[in-house]
């Protein structure tokens, strides 16, 4: 697969699950404004510290986080890179350079997608009293897209680039969603483990839909042991150790290898991996939340890196010594 | 919606015949028309460019700086052509490309033509298309021009006449396989009942032709795009799409030891034939354009030691020159001791002396045209202009004659197409596709191009054109 085609599918993948999970960080606040007791207000704060996004927002909005312009921000506002209106195009463009190498209807989706959200961002939606609806579409959309990749795409090395990609996006934005919390704030330390502490776990469980998943395995709502699901669970597909070992098959699947690893890429995926599978919870607490989540996403930086020198890297056709006569 | 109202003028009409009555080819067609609501034709009109903004059939304008994605208009009411007429075109077309390929040919090697006097040398040699790197070429199997496609027009008598040749990579078969796609969900039944030639089998002429080229038992192709930006990319991921080949752009691709690559996921893996989408000149830098960075350096040096097969051959543009064009009847009759079969537009070279007189003379009549520019730009329809505009061409002419040629204004015929007032008669060109490898194919089907302004005789994309399905029938 030529070398351009394998980083268009690998950012496709990104950027649809980058774009998915913007919706998911979005919902997280529908999901608590149902329940909130009164007199609390929405913290649309949070959200935008936790996507990385904090200094960008203060210096187009100040420290103006109110609803609307935290839609607005990380949904539509194309000065915002990672804005689903941007992720989206992106994800579109990546596919419109490989569209000979993707089913017909990977495409339809996703050009009809980009066309829904510039509809939704000409109407202005974020100025509207309850926008919910369009972000469950943008996720419905976008899982309509990987429905058919998986019942389409052959599973040759596209299939395993555009997977790879999506899965390091999502372990990266699962460590984020969880990361909320821990910019969530509460009235007074007395409030950790109050309603309104569990209302919070409750909210980041349902917008990566594992509330249900959650419940079956520990049932109760336990902070430690929500932090536990959504990092070290081997069995939900959105904790962050399972789309780690699903991203190291990918690799593996690419590289033809079965045991070990067989080049850089591999390799610190497999260390990361291999850390997450032999940690407990109280591993993670002991570091802090916050910081073993920090740690983890510039360790997922650096995979990625790894990729890119691996499989991405075009050298110029220029280069004389290349240019040998016979 | 009914034809009622529909008026047609002096010009050929496609469908209806000087006394106003359907020609039998239409009559299916104007029924099922006339049986359809006004509402209904609309809403179908309407779902053909949803059809195609959900495909992507989209294309950026040149000169438009907000990059804004247009699609094609396609209309609905298609284009029809019997089986009689199609034979002349098809036949006139073989015949032509042929001629073409024993030009280009003689021109880069033996150059019998300029010693036997039939056409002027410095016509060909003073061309910038003639490129000086590829004197003595001797391209695989001997041919040049593999793909290619000429506009073809019909006068008030409706007889037809090549308006120009297009041998550098024609654009538009993909907006003509997927146009046959969206109308048949529109008209389903008229394919089967009016027997309609499929033109789905394109690709497979194309890919056919691409591996028939090569020496290789097993050849790997690949389509060789400009990329993303380049107007016609929906095309060209659509052809290497239905070929089920690689997509490449320059710098996927590699030359070592004269051999061409692509860069891979698994380090370099050969390739043999590429159909190229990009200009001669930003093939190879170290050949032909040493500033540029686009290209692959070495390409060049690989075909000509016979590693690759690139299709159309390097060169091949200059034969579509429309100062060379004016030449084509006595090519044809040169090469193949045969009077064409289908006739050129009577042309005015204004590089001649007395043709540049005439044509500065009568400039209000005439269309002026670039010799080496397509898409409608840099082209003065006499008629339509006003005296400005016939000045500041006059003083063109005169400064540059060799770069002009003029004809007389063509009145192109005449197709029935919804417009907001109902079906108005709009002026249609059409384009048929050739592909030249183990023998001549023209594709039984062709696009269409239609000015969608009233009166206009402008039909390229470019300049408010649109497009209509053109149906070749079985007889």
């Amino acid at each position: 697969m030529l070398s351009r085609v394998a980083n268009s599918l690998f950012w496709l993948g990104r950027y649809a699950e980058r774009a998915e999970n913007y919706a998911r960080f979005i919902d997280v606040n529908f999901n608590l404004s149902l329940d909130l007791p009164p007199g609390m207000t929405e913290q649309w704060d949070p959200l935008i510290s936790a996507t990385g996004g904090r200094e960008l927002f203060v210096s187009l909005f100040d420290e103006k986080f109110t609803r609307e312009n935290s839609i607005l921000f990380l949904a539509f506002d194309a000065r915002n890179p990672d804005a689903i209106i941007n992720t989206v195009k992106y994800a579109r463009e990546n596919a419109r350079i490989v569209r000979e190498s993707i089913p017909r209807e990977t495409w339809e989706v996703l050009n009809d997608l980009y066309y829904f959200v510039l509809e939704a961002s000409n109407k202005k939606i974020w100025k509207k009293e309850d926008p919910k609806d369009c972000f469950k579409l943008i996720r419905n959309k976008l899982q309509l897209l990987s429905g058919i990749a998986y019942d389409n795409i052959p599973r040759s090395q596209g299939w395993y680039f555009t997977k790879l990609g999506q899965y390091l996006e999502r372990a990266d934005k699962t460590s984020r969603i969880l990361d909320v919390k821990y910019h969530f704030l509460l009235p007074s330390v007395d409030d950790v483990g109050s309603p309104l502490d569990f209302l919070h776990w409750v909210a980041l469980l349902k917008s990566v839909t594992g509330f249900n998943a959650y419940r079956r395995v520990h049932g109760k709502i336990n902070p430690t042991k929500i932090a536990e699901y959504l990092v070290l669970d081997r069995f939900f597909p959105r904790s962050i150790l399972f789309c780690l070992m699903s991203a190291e098959h990918c690799l593996h699947e690419i590289s033809e290898s079965k045991h070990g690893y067989s080049n850089a890429a591999e390799k610190a995926i497999g260390n990361l991996r291999a850390d997450l599978e032999f940690a407990d919870v109280n591993d993670v607490f002991d570091l802090g939340l916050h910081e073993y989540l920090d740690n983890l996403q510039l360790r997922l930086n650096a995979i990625s890196d790894n990729i890119h020198d691996q499989y991405f890297q075009i050298r110029s056709n220029f280069t004389p010594d290349l240019q040998t006569q016979e | 919606m009914s034809f009622d109202k529909y008026i047609r003028q002096e010009h050929y009409d496609e469908m209806f015949d000087e006394n106003g009555d359907c020609r039998s080819t239409y009559e299916q067609m104007r029924k099922k028309l006339n049986g359809l609501s006004d509402k209904k034709l609309f809403q179908l009109q309407h779902s053909t460019e949803k059809a195609q903004i959900s495909m992507g059939m989209t294309f950026n304008v040149y000169h438009d700086s907000k990059g804004v994605e247009k699609i094609l208009h396609l209309d609905l009411v298609p284009r029809i052509i019997s089986a009689q007429e199609w034979q002349v075109i098809e036949e006139g077309l073989q015949q032509r490309i042929k001629a073409v390929n024993l030009f280009l040919d003689d021109i880069y090697n033996d150059q019998k033509i300029f010693k036997d006097k039939v056409i002027p040398s410095e016509v060909v040699l003073s061309s910038s298309d003639y490129l000086k790197p590829c004197i003595g070429l001797k391209p695989p199997k001997g041919i040049w021009s593999h793909i290619s496609g000429s506009d073809i027009v019909r006068d008030q008598n409706g007889k037809f006449y090549v308006l120009e040749d297009n041998l550098r990579c024609p654009s538009g078969v993909s907006y003509l396989l997927e146009n046959r796609e969206i109308i048949k969900q529109a008209f389903p039944e008229l394919f089967s009942s009016l027997g309609v030639r499929p033109v789905s089998e394109y690709p497979s002429m194309l890919l056919n032709m691409l591996q028939y080229m090569s020496e290789e038992s097993n050849p790997t192709v690949a389509v060789l795009t400009p990329g993303i930006y380049n107007s016609a990319y929906f095309e060209h991921s659509y052809l290497a799409q239905q070929m089920g080949v690689e997509l490449v752009t320059g710098p996927d691709l590699m030359v070592k030891n004269k051999r061409v690559y692509m860069q891979t996921t698994k380090g370099l893996e050969p390739v043999h034939a590429l159909y190229r989408r990009i200009d001669d000149t930003f093939m190879d830098p170290t050949v032909f354009n040493p500033d540029s960075m686009l290209g692959v350096p070495g390409l060049f040096e690989a075909y000509k030691a016979g590693n690759i097969v690139i299709a159309n051959a390097p060169g091949t543009g200059v034969a579509d020159d429309k100062a060379v064009y004016t030449y084509m009847p006595k090519i044809i009759k040169y090469y193949l001791n045969e009077d064409p079969i289908i006739e050129n537009v009577p042309t005015y070279m204004c590089s001649e002396k007395d043709d540049l007189a005439y044509v500065l003379e009568n400039i209000e009549e005439l269309v002026v045209k670039e010799t080496n520019a397509a898409g409608g730009y840099g082209m003065l329809i006499g008629p339509k202009a006003d005296k400005e505009e016939h000045e500041k061409f006059r003083k063109l002419l005169r400064a540059n004659p060799r770069n002009y040629i003029a004809q007389p204004t063509l009145s192109l015929s005449t197709v029935p197409t919804l417009s907001n007032e109902g079906f108005a008669p709009r002026h249609v060109d059409l384009r048929p596709y050739v592909v030249y490898g183990e023998k001549i194919d023209v594709l039984p089907g062709a696009l269409t191009r239609v000015a969608l302004v009233k009166d206009s005789l402008v039909v390229n994309s470019s300049q408010g054109g649109g497009s209509k399905d053109t149906w070749v029938l079985f007889e």
